[in-house]
């Protein structure tokens, strides 16, 4: 059924009129316009639509619009207004990227992981980000890039 | 310095335009060869020249623009492309504008992502580009200072005369430079004065990746822009026979339900051609979730398909019909195995040889159909309208798709436009563009801009997979466990992965490979490194287990073999350079401590292979956990040439390691009465973080060679590795791919 939800999407209110079944995923993408959380695979299990839901890693596919009223969620587009969160930093430092499709959700899962676990060993970062898939195999470099945003920290 | 070869130089002209405004446009067109000019010549055939353009932008403000003309999907060529110019040029490199070129063929030359191909084919283009517009710059600023052109030098987009203390900027003189004549005799620096090539670039889209910046082509949207997804059949050997999209029709946000024809029944078909399904519905709507609810909405009926001819690339096929299952495909190839296959190649007397062998060593090797999963799933976004077409397209072959839509469409190429979207990976996927003729065929029913998406179910269960592989390799050995002969018979379904020319043959007096193939409805298509990607695991494993026998260690008998092969070549079509190949084993040797005692903690596999130019060998250290495989160490050796961007090069060796890895040891996609098995990530195994080797260290060989290609070589060994590691990790040589589940 097509309803009228109110939510907070990168600290601003918005409404949208859309179907209550509606994943967050699509309402970001197809309805507010917010191109940077993408979709990978629509059943959770690649994490490319990873966004924060009052400031924990969630996958957007899975969420339907319904279960969000009035909560915080922060999108890559929220999480530094200059694209300069630590994470986001090192990302660059390291040269993670390669086609750089699923690198919004890694970045958004290991600002979460550092958010709970600032000073994470290597197996806390093995086990957080397990959920998200990279076809490239930047692996390494996000562990590396994690390793160098949590030093700064 | 050294003059550009004379094959550019001879057959080219250069353009140059002013910019409106003031400025300076250097339009590089020239006859220049669309294939590298050594493999025309290895092929002994005259080449067919093409025009090519590729530009410069000078404003008078001193803004550069360079257009990097091939798709990106990864492999980083947005940076390292414009790399080349910007050398030759003499400027800045983190000054300057990089822009993504348009599909343009009579502009640009070889806008194609494959192969390992686009450094080697811009190597002498574009520095070319680089070096003209900036002679053309010292000619106009030796003009107004009145000195000469030998006097001046440049550094970072600025002009110097030391003499006078004058000094101005690229942009001052681009509109007199602009009216210049375009230098005929270009001198390039040589190599040893590169300044930028050579020096790590970081990635130029970077910043805009991090911040979740649209740049793909599903991130595409327009006013007025629906959405579109096909329904197609629920298998390999379906069609449609009926539906009923009355209930879809009726579900939100639906615009309109109806079936296309891919390509017309009778239309000829070129090799980037390939498509799963020829009739299918598309359903368009507003939204992507709007148009997946209505999907499940539709009331369909599909059939068996019977046998179906097709005219592919001008032979007639038959695609035969039937359901295809797993089981049944590698019971067929195991009985193709025991027939006769055609000779590729037969070098002394095999057969003889093995006659009166005193030992032989017999090993067969088999891998799955792989699915690309490209994280990025198939799409694009068209507008048909009138007798045109523009599109937002992730698509690594343009120029082959755009004479498809031509012939479809019924309309001029030239009034296709492309404007070439980042790509969320490709690895082969996206050089087979139906997609575009899909999209165009829809906008054009519908009315409207749209982009059609496929969903992940849709790209798996619906692909054009790496084919199933089958190869046995046989050596005969005599009473001195000597290496006499060897046999290579392989195929696959439905095509052969044989390389009848590579290595070992070369190596051994008596040699023969033999190759044969099952025709199936299932589609398939290059992935990274096409058949490379299962050679290497065969041909590496079994050199393992032949030296093994031999009692000789695995890197000094592969050593010996190539020695042979640059002394005294057997044969003469060997496709290889043995001491290119004999440089990354010993390299990888050095570089990894081989020798050195290894422990339980601590197995080692090696692997060397060469493809599309050039040679990679790596090194995986690993231990069994609990059946678990953990790979603590890689360290890769490559032979790729000059590296025009190490950063980005490591980068790809190191993602050619994890993704080999992964698909080592998980990929896998089967078919139960032509259905995949597998629909989505949930059920086909992709390499995750917790997988993935925990240290890679990359090495190149250092050298002068012109480029040869990395985006695919480094990717087929590190299967081989993975094979010998394991074998020596648990005692058992395992010979069928994925080799996750035979551990523990």
């Amino acid at each position: 059924m097509i309803k009228k939800f109110t939510l907070r999407i990168n600290k601003k209110p918005q409404t949208v009129e859309v179907d209550e079944n509606m994943p967050l995923l699509w309402v970001l993408r197809d309805v507010l316009d917010l191109k940077g959380t993408k979709y990978g695979c629509g059943v959770g299990s690649c994490g490319a639509c990873t966004v924060h839901l009052n400031g924990i890693a969630v996958r957007s596919c899975q969420l339907p619009i319904s279960s969000l009223a009035n909560q915080n969620i922060t999108t890559i587009e929220g999480l530094a207004e200059k694209a300069d969160h630590p994470v986001q930093k090192a990302w660059l430092d390291v040269d993670v990227a390669q086609c750089g499709y699923c690198q919004s959700g890694q970045i958004m899962s290991a600002a979460a992981l550092l958010k709970s676990n600032p000073n994470p060993s290597e197996e806390d970062i093995d086990n957080f980000m397990s959920g998200n898939i990279c076809r490239c195999g930047t692996y390494t470099r996000i562990k590396k890039a994690i390793q160098q945003a949590a030093a700064k920290k | 310095m050294k003059k550009t070869d004379n094959t550019y130089s001879r057959r080219s002209f250069l353009k140059v335009s002013s910019l409106s405004g003031g400025g300076f446009m250097l339009g590089i067109s020239w006859l220049a060869s669309a294939k590298p000019e050594e493999t025309l010549s290895a092929l002994n055939v005259e080449p067919i020249w093409q025009e090519l353009t590729s530009y410069i932008k000078i404003t008078p403000e001193n803004v550069i623009k360079i257009f990097s003309p091939n798709p990106e999907f990864g492999q980083n060529v947005m940076t390292s492309l414009p790399m080349l110019i910007a050398e030759e040029l003499d400027v800045d490199f983190k000054s300057i504008v990089v822009e993504q070129a348009s599909y343009n063929p009579a502009l640009f030359n070889r806008q194609f992502t494959g192969g390992s191909q686009s450094i080697r084919s811009a190597w002498k283009l574009l520095r070319t580009a680089g070096a003209s517009a900036r002679q053309m710059i010292l000619t106009a600023a030796s003009q107004a200072w009145n000195v000469p052109v030998l006097e001046l030098t440049t550094s970072k987009g600025q002009v110097k005369h030391a003499a006078s203390g004058k000094s101005g900027s690229y942009g001052s003189f681009s509109t007199a430079a602009s009216k210049l004549p375009v230098p005929k005799d270009i001198v390039l620096k040589a190599n040893k004065g590169f300044r930028l090539l050579g020096t790590p670039q970081k990635n130029v889209e970077g910043t805009k990746i991090v911040h979740g910046k649209p740049l793909f082509g599903m991130d595409y949207t327009e006013a007025g822009m629906l959405i579109a997804m096909t329904e197609r059949p629920p298998a390999f050997g379906m069609r449609l026979k009926s539906y009923d999209a009355t209930a879809a029709k009726k579900m939100p946000g639906i615009v309109d339900v109806f079936t296309i024809q891919v390509y017309e029944p009778t239309q000829k078909l070129a090799m980037f051609d390939t498509r799963s399904f020829n009739e299918v519905i598309a359903v368009v709507g507003k939204t992507t979730w709007d148009v997946m609810n209505a999907r499940k909405k539709l009331n369909v009926v599909w059939e068996n398909a019977p046998d179906t001819k097709e005219i592919m690339n001008n032979r007639e096929t038959i695609v035969p019909g039937g359901l295809e299952s797993t089981t049944k495909h590698y019971a067929d190839m195991l009985d193709m195995d025991k027939k006769p296959g055609q000779i590729q190649r037969k070098d002394g007397e095999p057969e003889k040889a093995f006659e009166s062998a005193k030992h032989v060593i017999e090993r067969t090797y088999t891998a799955p159909f792989l699915a690309h999963n490209i994280m990025e799933p198939t799409n694009t976004f068209a507008h048909f309208q009138g007798n045109k077409v523009r599109f937002v397209a992730p698509i690594q072959g343009p120029d082959f798709i755009a004479n498809t839509i031509a012939t479809r469409l019924g309309i001029p190429k030239e009034n296709i436009e492309i404007n070439l979207a980042r790509m969320g990976g490709g690895f082969g996927r996206r050089a087979y563009g139906h997609y575009m003729v899909e999209a165009a065929l829809i906008s054009k029913q519908a009315n409207a801009p749209i982009k059609l998406v496929y969903s992940r179910e849709d790209d798996v269960s619906g692909g054009i997979y790496r084919p199933t592989y089958q190869l046995t390799y046989r050596a005969a050995f005599d009473e001195n466990k000597r290496l006499t002969a060897m046999h290579i018979k392989g195929g696959g379904i439905p095509e052969s992965p044989l390389h009848a020319n590579r290595f070992p043959a070369g190596a051994l007096d008596n040699y023969m490979a033999e190759s044969w193939s099952i025709p199936s409805n299932i589609t398939v298509g290059a992935f990274r490194a096409p058949r490379s990607n299962f050679n290497a695991a065969a041909e590496q494993s079994f050199l393992d287990e032949i030296a093994e026998y031999m009692g000789k260690d695995p890197i000094a008998f592969r050593l010996e073999l190539l020695q042979r092969a640059k002394d005294n070549p057997v044969g003469k079509n060997n496709d290889y350079d043995a001491a290119r190949y004999m440089g990354v084993l010993e390299l990888v040797r050095d570089k990894s401590g081989w020798g050195k005692p290894e422990n339980a903690n601590k197995k080692r596999g090696v692997s060397a292979y060469f493809c599309h130019n050039s040679y990679a060998a790596q090194v995986i250290d690993l231990r069994v956990k609990d059946g678990q495989v953990i790979v603590d160490h890689v360290t890769s050796a490559v032979d790729c040439g000059v590296v025009v961007n190490p950063e980005g090069a490591k980068n790809m060796a190191e993602g050619a390691a994890i993704d080999g890895i992964g698909n080592a040891l998980f990929g896998n996609l089967t078919f139960t009465e032509g259905r995949t098995n597998q629909k989505n990530f949930d059920t086909y195994r992709m390499i995750r973080h917790n997988e993935a080797p925990k240290k890679i260290d990359v090495h190149f060989v250092a050298n002068e060679t012109d480029p040869t290609g990395l985006g695919e070589p480094p990717f087929p060994p590190i299967f081989g590795a993975m094979a010998n590691a394991l074998y020596k990790a648990t005692g058992k040589r395992l010979y069928k791919q994925p080799f996750g589940n035979q551990i523990g």
